[in-house]
């Protein structure tokens, strides 16, 4: 009886297996995986950004003459279905390679699997130093401006700031230490002068901004640092709002420039934060134009900084496709070796040495616009100004 | 000073939200017995459902207004499920109950989402309640003394409720013994189903109370649901006051262990809970659980060996299942592997469940302990990996012993929610200490060797242990050990009065069901390659739970099958469509009202009903043993 019961599940996986099979064999397959049904916010723009850039490459004539295909699967925010559906991708839909993904830890197991499988991984949005420097792999590339680029620009300006005595505010997971980590190495040492008075570690989700808040104002500092975002950040802010911690203090903050996150905040939005985001209200570069007069046609909306990534994802990777002309994994790595394309943010290069893009990220201050949350005084800041020098990134990354 | 008063008040305002929605989960379970796992699910509506009308309905009476009418209406969608699904499980074993509110709580998410889009929702603050009021130079918001207010209102219209109307009566009455109540002619269908909306209602008007704080968004129910059952079970079952206390207790202990341990928050409520049921094993106000007067092992056919038929069925069935790589694809094999790792995670917790009649809440520290363990010899030691996959699991038998020695103390739910706790302190250490675990970002690279590495190879490998683990427990369930164990899950007293040591005996059986687990664990590392905090949180838990209720927790080997169908459709779902929760969560309510026993348990009754007409005047034999409850 009990044994018997394989049988049914052996046929799932067998009917599963066998719908695969069906798509045309010119076609150019990318495999994608994203938290779609745990971080809508964020996955539902990303989504529609790298549509968008699959239209158009399509539009241009796909790659070398092929269609590009991008198969996409959910990995519901857990490492291991991540992998069940990058094996899914890879053995079953045959794809020429991976992209995509969104939190560090799924970041990382995928880029394993990959390094294990000997397949082409392009990370998208997980922010985690490792997955290209202590945990990266030669499989493995990865988009967006890291934890510590960010930092290293949120540095740039907070480190101007007269405050001395600094507290910081972070979700309580490894993004949020690392992050913290890295802001006060690099604070330190522009300033050895300040004084890290307090740091507050809510549990990512779940932060009690009450108490969070009023320990924070109780340690008196001059600046405070946050990582908080989403919904922590919602609550963190009300609080704060109404229990006057802003009030004469500078506030500097991961993330919270993006459209996702700023949003929300609505009339509660607090001004003058120097934060990282994405103002797409303010940039006026002709790529940048092309790219927001494409997604409004299409959609009718505005793009968040997902979008960027959805529709940057899959440019970069057709662009790595093309110049490959194959599907072959080591000949994909080397067409990906220092390759520049083009992006809405400006020409952006993968960079031999460590995987690492260029994309850059804007920065500047939070403001109150007609009820609105926007950012302004913003600049772009180029990726490859805040990488630390390559005597150091060998250091920081194993041999292949 | 001021300070330290204004972290207090601080706290009270936590501690009045958690209240709110913890008193209903309270009432409910203390009346019907049922762990509303839905009860997030309410909250959360609730929240959406005010959002929506506050948006609407201007002015200070539209907003307090769409609170109450957003916690009204969800109280009427309350009543339905009432109605429409738990009436018709009732009767199910315990805790089936559990996996129709599960799947409700899937649905929903994805219903959320659908309805209100993905974006997180931020609502208007309360009118009047918008500033904060100075004290000693700290500034209270003055919607936080409204909460701290409202807290102990709420707690004195419900004692009234309780001790001065006759509803209050009955249900306290009920609270204490149910089929007391209904011997004297009580109309249960409507005590349970007003004591249902009573408590959706107070859960959906605490999700409704945060608009004004919180932002409105698809997960809030899951931020919730398991820190209000660790409330209810910290103050006791069915107490009002408990629950309040338990509040009170746990806010504040947060709100001054952030000030010393900024860390703290992530763990505090697991600890107090674990201290507090190991010092008062049923809470602090409490009362010991009333003997249960139905035992399962009378509502259940008597359990029997496979007759030899049946033997040679499930041989051939294991036959066809290690043919698979002769025509499967490499994803079809892997995914093959992990449905049988999940197959060995299920009967392990079957055995604790339907054996030993001790229903665990965190069975996966367990299964999470062994791949770590596994992680640890590998990356750490460097050893060979039949090493590790033999003595990896070994830590999730350490595990099992300490963890188990104090959880079997107790039983029914407040053994359950220590093992909880246990693997919440548990996840919290993998999930901290970055240097030795990695924290959340895991430990890599955990393949298997090149003898192991093909998916055929390990799909047989891990078939193989699934079959030689399922035969080894069903062997122990028909063994005088597994009679004993079954003896104290009937009758704790009977057992102890012919001589058996009940306590060593379940702890015995948690132990074995911990080093199983483990070596599903074990293999599931080397599965993925990789360890994560995931592998011992409470999702995989109730991952657990849903495949042996599915499968049927009154049965020998239910846990099989309920574990390669929950499995097989969630990743097939997961792969299908970006509404697998909603399509899987309405899989489990349709199978929880068509198959009140577990798909498997449905089969045996049906079959068992073939047998019986055949000869007649059997149904006779079956009375004296019916009526003997």
């Amino acid at each position: 009886m009990r044994a018997r019961n394989y049988f049914v599940g052996a046929a799932f996986a067998l009917l599963a297996g066998g719908m695969a099979q069906s798509a045309l064999a010119q076609d150019i397959k990318i495999g994608e995986i994203n938290s779609y049904s745990l971080l809508p916010a964020f996955t539902e723009p990303y989504r529609k950004g790298w549509q968008l850039a699959v239209e158009e490459v399509n539009a241009a004539g796909g790659i070398n003459g092929k269609k590009l295909v991008v198969i996409s699967k959910d990995d519901g925010g857990k490492p291991a279905d991540a992998q069940t559906a990058a094996n899914e991708l890879v053995s079953s839909e045959g794809v020429a390679m991976l992209a995509g993904t969104f939190l560090s830890n799924i970041g990382l197991a995928v880029s394993d699997f990959a390094n294990q499988k000997k397949v082409f991984f392009l990370a998208a949005e997980p922010l985690t130093d490792a997955i290209t420097w202590s945990k990266g792999n030669k499989y493995t590339f990865r988009l967006r401006p890291s934890n510590y680029m960010q930092a290293a620009m949120l540095v740039e300006a907070a480190a101007k700031l007269p405050a001395k005595r600094w507290a910081t505010i972070a979700p309580n997971y490894e993004y949020g230490q690392s992050a913290v980590a890295v802001f006060k190495k690099l604070m330190s040492e522009k300033r050895p002068d300040i004084q890290w008075v307090d740091e507050q570690w809510p549990p990512q989700g779940k932060i009690d901004a009450g108490p969070v808040v009023q320990a924070v104002a109780a340690a008196n500092p001059e600046a405070i640092l946050n990582v908080t975002f989403g919904a922590d950040l919602v609550k963190l802010v009300r609080e704060g709002n109404t229990r006057g911690l802003f009030k004469g203090r500078e506030v500097v903050s991961f993330l919270t420039g993006e459209p996702e996150y700023l949003d929300p905040l609505k009339d509660e939005t607090p001004e003058g934060w120097i934060v990282t985001g994405y103002p797409w209200y303010s940039i006026k570069t002709p790529e940048h134009d092309a790219f927001l007069k494409a997604y409004q046609a299409k959609y009718n909306d505005y793009p968040r900084l997902g979008s960027i990534v959805g529709y940057q994802t899959i440019k970069s990777a057709a662009a790595i496709l093309a110049k490959a002309g194959s599907s072959d994994p080591e000949k994909l790595i080397a067409a990906a070796e220092g390759l520049s394309v083009p992006s809405p943010f400006g020409e952006i290069t993968f960079r031999k040495i460590d995987h690492q893009s260029t994309l850059g990220a804007y920065v500047g201050k939070t403001a109150l616009k007609d009820g609105k949350g926007v950012m302004v005084d913003s600049s772009y800041k180029k990726g490859s100004d805040y990488l630390p020098g390559d005597a150091e990134v060998e250091k920081l990354r194993p041999k292949d | 000073m001021a300070f330290y008063v204004v972290q207090f008040l601080t706290g009270l305002a936590s501690a009045a939200s958690l209240f709110l929605v913890a008193s209903g989960l309270s009432i409910i379970f203390g009346v019907t017995r049922i762990v509303n796992f839905a009860h997030g699910a309410f909250y959360m509506i609730g929240a959406y459902i005010a959002f929506t009308l506050t948006e609407r309905l201007s002015g200070a009476f539209g907003f307090w207004g769409s609170i109450v009418l957003a916690a009204l209406a969800v109280a009427l969608i309350g009543v339905l499920v009432e109605m429409v699904l738990l009436r018709r499980i009732y009767h199910a074993p315990e805790l089936f109950q559990l996996l129709a509110t599960f799947g409700l709580t899937l649905m929903v998410e994805d219903l959320v989402v659908l309805i209100w889009g993905p974006d997180d929702l931020v609502g208007r603050r309360a009118p009047g309640f918008k500033g904060a009021v100075d004290f000693f130079g700290q500034n209270i918001p003055s919607y936080d003394l409204f909460l701290i207010v409202l807290g102990p209102v709420v707690l004195g219209v419900l004692w009234l409720l309780f001790q001065r109307t006759r509803w209050g009566v009955l249900v306290r009455a009920a609270t204490q013994d149910r089929d007391m109540v209904a011997a004297l002619g009580v109309n249960q269908k409507w005590l349970f189903t007003s004591v249902f909306a009573v408590g959706v209602f107070l859960a959906a008007l605490g999700g409704a109370l945060q608009i004004p704080r919180d932002a409105v968004h698809h997960a809030m129910d899951l931020r919730i649901i398991v820190e209000v059952f660790v409330v209810v079970v910290i103050g006791g079952l069915g107490s009002i006051v408990g629950a309040f206390v338990a509040a009170v207790l746990v806010s504040e202990l947060n709100a001054f262990g952030i000030l010393i341990f900024p860390k703290i928050s992530i763990i505090l409520v697991f600890l107090v809970m674990a201290v507090v049921l190991i010092v008062r094993p049923w809470g602090l106000f409490g009362k010991p659980e009333a003997a249960a007067r139905k035992t399962p092992g009378l509502t259940v056919n008597p359990w029997r060996p496979l007759t030899s038929n049946e033997r040679l069925a499930s041989l051939a069935a294991l036959v066809v299942a290690a043919m698979l790589p002769l025509f499967a694809g490499n994803y079809a094999l892997t995914v093959g592997s992990e449905i049988a790792i999940f197959v060995i995670f299920a009967v392990s917790l079957h055995f604790l469940m339907s054996v030993g009649g001790l229903a665990s809440f965190g069975h996966a520290a367990y299964f999470g302990l062994g791949a770590y363990g596994v992680a640890f010899l590998a990356k750490m030691a460097g050893l060979p990996m039949i090493v590790c996959l033999l003595l990896g699991p070994l830590l999730g038998c350490m595990g099992a012993a300490v963890f188990g020695f104090f959880a079997v103390q107790l039983s029914g739910v407040y053994f359950a929610m220590l093992t909880l706790a246990f693997a919440q302190i548990v996840w919290s250490i993998a999930f901290q200490w970055v240097s030795v675990t990695g924290g959340d970002n895991g430990i890599l690279g955990v393949w298997p060797s090149s003898w192991a590495a093909s998916p055929s190879h390990f799909y047989w490998l891990a078939l193989g242990v699934a079959a030689l683990v399922t035969i080894a427990l069903r062997a122990m369930v028909f063994s005088p050990f597994g009679y004993a164990l079954r003896s104290t899950r009937d009758s704790l007293l009977r057992s102890e009065a012919i001589g058996i040591n009940a306590k060593r005996i379940q702890w015995t059986a948690f132990v074995i069901a911990g080093t199983t687990a483990g070596i599903g664990g074990a293999l599931f590392a080397y599965l993925k390659g990789s360890v994560f905090p995931d592998n011992l949180g409470i999702s995989l838990s109730v991952d657990a739970l849903v495949m042996v209720l599915l499968g049927g927790v009154e049965t020998v080997s239910g846990a099989v099958i309920g574990a390669i169908v929950y499995k097989a459709l969630n990743i097939w779902l997961v792969s299908q469509t970006d509404l697998s929760k909603l399509v899987l969560g309405g899989f489990i309510v349709l199978i929880v009202v068509v198959f009140p026993k577990g798909i498997v348990g449905m089969l045996e009754m049906l079959a068992q009903r073939r047998r019986k007409s055949s000869p007649p005047g059997s149904p006779l034999l079956a009375k004296p043993i019916e009526s003997a409850e």
